[in-house]
């Protein structure tokens, strides 16, 4: 495999809620994002992948823990002197309604990253890259002067992969690309993620809670789970042989467009996310997982590794017991 | 025969907007059997919680029902005054909606919200109420009722807040409870929690008509569904036989796009072109200019709902006929 890209050792991140409480956002998460791969990171709402998928690109500061970009670590340097690897991470949003200034024509919303950084001399040239992007991301170059309110969802989300292109990034952190948007555009947009991979050889942090999606685009994943990691591998691996109890449920709840594969009978995942104000001791899962037991109640599991980089954070991983999906 | 829970009648919802009319509802015909969940499918902006909303009499200004008759077992919903329509929402038939932070009143305490159709609808006593409303959280899965009921709905977590929905929707024993995009806000897990509950209603004798983007959802716990595009019914079948042998080119469409994503395509399936402009349709069929297989009527005339195959399975579209002599090959 490639050389690591981005890095994250022990990232810890709070965020005060109210008289000394704290959200426990992401607690000591480390992993590292390969050059070229797509990297899948899913879990349920408010399990902080939002939160890490922020802390990897430093648009958040982590509390503890460091940030490594291309081996150099970034965590303390000073906003001037980080410049030159903000160029090199960018970010594609969730809400192509809300991530959009509805004030400004396609032209200045994709030239506002060349401008920042200074890629274009003449006005002339700014406007070719500009249309040459739009090219790229399939927006017809006569929606120019077009405002965002005169597209469709698909279409803002387009302009919006253009924008992060027109940086030139190494990588884009993914945070929900596709979740606002039906099927088959949401289809239309993954197909582009991967032309576009394919033609500029980035690299991706794929953020969703859609497990199918995931699965598609990803070369590996990471489950996520009230701020912690609990299973990180290759897709094949993970989706097929799950080592962790969660992650097992996650499958399971899988709805399959398949009238003849109800999944009427499979067991469900009990309860609701634990609140991350005041998250549960030792295991963070050990509140709604049918196996757990003291030592779970206590100790908190660390990422151990089954071979070929199949980790679980588990003190009692489900091993090669036949899963109830299939 | 049983009579139907739900029928609707050539229902047209129009919107009249500053740019002109825009028929968000056309020819509406859609039937809920009693005992069953019954399903509307299909993308944004197709029509379907207009049609749910002018069952309810919920559909706001600049929109409103402009022709259709809508009967909730064999009474009449449309041309009622606004008097016996409350009488009828809550009791009869109710709703619960997609988010339900946005649908439940934040200053008052969820038991008092579960309370207040009883009161309203069977003119209990508050006791009586409470006690019912007690028992009916807990019937939809909420532990520790007591406490909860106390509880303002910013307390709850996103799959209690929908439950809490669905218990103030089940309180007076509704006919029909229409669900739009139930599931929707909701994680997965809590997702599938939440449907097996709708499927436990339905086997206890509520008919349901759910509405949802989610094909899976719809596969999962549909008995039969209604396709809708740019405003009307396309195709509607019963589940096994939409999924099997879908006969309209946008629900095959819809079908392949949600089946590659769990297929090793490496390019998944699209529709081309995008949803129409309900201002400025296409002539003929609505489809058309989306359509791999348009041929010249299409272009000029509407298709109306024709027979394809299986019983009560009909399909908005001039091939239907053509298909029907040659087998559907499965997709």
């Amino acid at each position: 495999m490639s050389g690591v890209l981005l890095e994250a050792r022990n990232l810890t991140k709070e965020f005060p809620a109210g008289r000394k409480k704290k959200v426990h956002a992401v607690s000591d998460v480390s992993l590292q994002v390969f050059q070229g791969e797509t990297l899948g990171l899913v879990g349920e709402s408010g399990c902080g992948k939002s939160t890490l998928g922020r802390l990897m690109i430093r648009l958040l500061r982590p509390d503890s823990g460091a940030l490594l970009v291309g081996g150099d670590d970034v965590t303390h340097l000073s906003e001037k002197e980080f410049r030159k690897y903000r160029r090199q991470l960018q970010l594609i949003f969730q809400d192509p309604y809300a991530s959009l200034d509805p004030r400004l024509n396609v032209r200045d919303l994709i030239a506002e990253p060349l401008r920042t950084n200074h890629t274009c001399r003449t006005k002339e040239e700014l406007t070719q890259r500009v249309l040459a992007l739009m090219e790229d991301v399939g927006i017809p170059g006569e929606y120019l002067y077009r405002y965002p309110h005169q597209f469709s969802g698909g279409q803002r989300q387009r302009i919006g992969i253009a924008r992060a292109l027109a940086a030139d990034p190494e990588l884009i952190v993914c945070d929900e690309p596709v979740s606002a948007l039906d099927v088959p555009v949401q289809n239309q947009i993954l197909n582009l993620l991967k032309k576009l991979q394919k033609s500029r050889g980035l690299t991706y942090l794929f953020i969703s809670h859609d497990l199918s999606v995931v699965r598609h685009i990803s070369d590996r994943v990471c489950i996520m789970f009230l701020g912690t990691l609990c299973e990180t591998g290759r897709v094949d691996d993970v989706y097929q042989n799950p080592q962790h109890p969660y992650t097992r449920y996650l499958m399971n709840a899988i709805l399959v467009p398949d009238p003849h594969h109800r999944t009427d009978r499979i067991e469900l995942l009990s309860g609701e996310i634990p609140s991350a104000v005041d998250p549960p001791s030792g295991c963070r899962f050990h509140t709604r997982c049918p196996y757990a037991d003291d030592r779970c109640r206590r100790e908190a599991p660390k990422m151990t590794d089954a071979g070929d980089g199949h980790l679980t954070a588990c003190h009692y991983p489900l091993g090669n017991r036949p899963g109830d999906h299939s | 025969m049983e009579s139907k829970t739900l029928e609707i009648r050539n229902l047209n919802t129009s919107f009249f907007t500053q740019q002109g009319e825009v028929r968000a509802a056309c020819d509406v015909c859609l039937e809920v059997q009693p005992g069953q969940i019954t399903g509307i499918v299909g993308e944004s902006g197709c029509g379907k919680s207009v049609t749910a909303r002018s069952v309810m009499g919920l559909v706001r200004y600049p929109g409103r029902v402009v022709s259709g008759e809508i009967l909730l077992d064999g009474k009449a919903m449309t041309g009622i005054s606004g008097k016996e329509a409350c009488s009828l929402r809550g009791a009869e038939v109710s709703m619960i909606f997609q988010e339900p932070m946005t649908s439940l009143n934040p200053v008052m305490k969820v038991g008092k919200q579960v309370e207040e159709a009883l009161l309203l609808h069977r003119k209990l006593s508050k006791k009586e109420a409470a006690k019912s409303a007690a028992q009916m959280l807990e019937k939809v899965g909420i532990s520790d009722v007591k406490n909860r009921m106390e509880c303002y709905p910013h307390q709850l977590s996103g799959g209690l807040r929908q439950r809490v929905m669905i218990a103030m929707a089940m309180i007076c024993s509704p006919k029909l409870l229409i669900a739009d995009e139930p599931t929707t806000a909701l994680d997965v897990t809590v997702e599938a929690q939440i449907l097996r509950l709708m499927k436990q209603l339905c086997d206890a004798g509520t008919s349901i008509l759910l509405i949802s983007h989610n094909l899976g959802v719809i596969a999962q716990i549909c008995d039969y569904v209604y396709v809708m595009y740019a405003g009307r019914v396309v195709e509607q079948a019963d589940t096994m036989t939409l999924f099997d042998h879908p006969a309209h080119p946008y629900t095959r469409g819809l079908l392949q796009a949600a089946r590659s994503l769990r297929s090793d395509a490496e390019v998944l399936a699209t529709i081309p072109g995008v949803v129409p402009n309900l201002l400025h349709l296409p002539a003929g069929c609505s489809f058309s200019p989306r359509c791999g297989q348009c041929q010249e009527p299409c272009k000029t005339s509407m298709p109306d709902m024709l027979p394809a195959g299986e019983k009560g399975h009909l399909v908005r579209c001039f091939l239907a006929e053509k298909e029907k002599q040659q087998p559907v090959e499965a997709i």
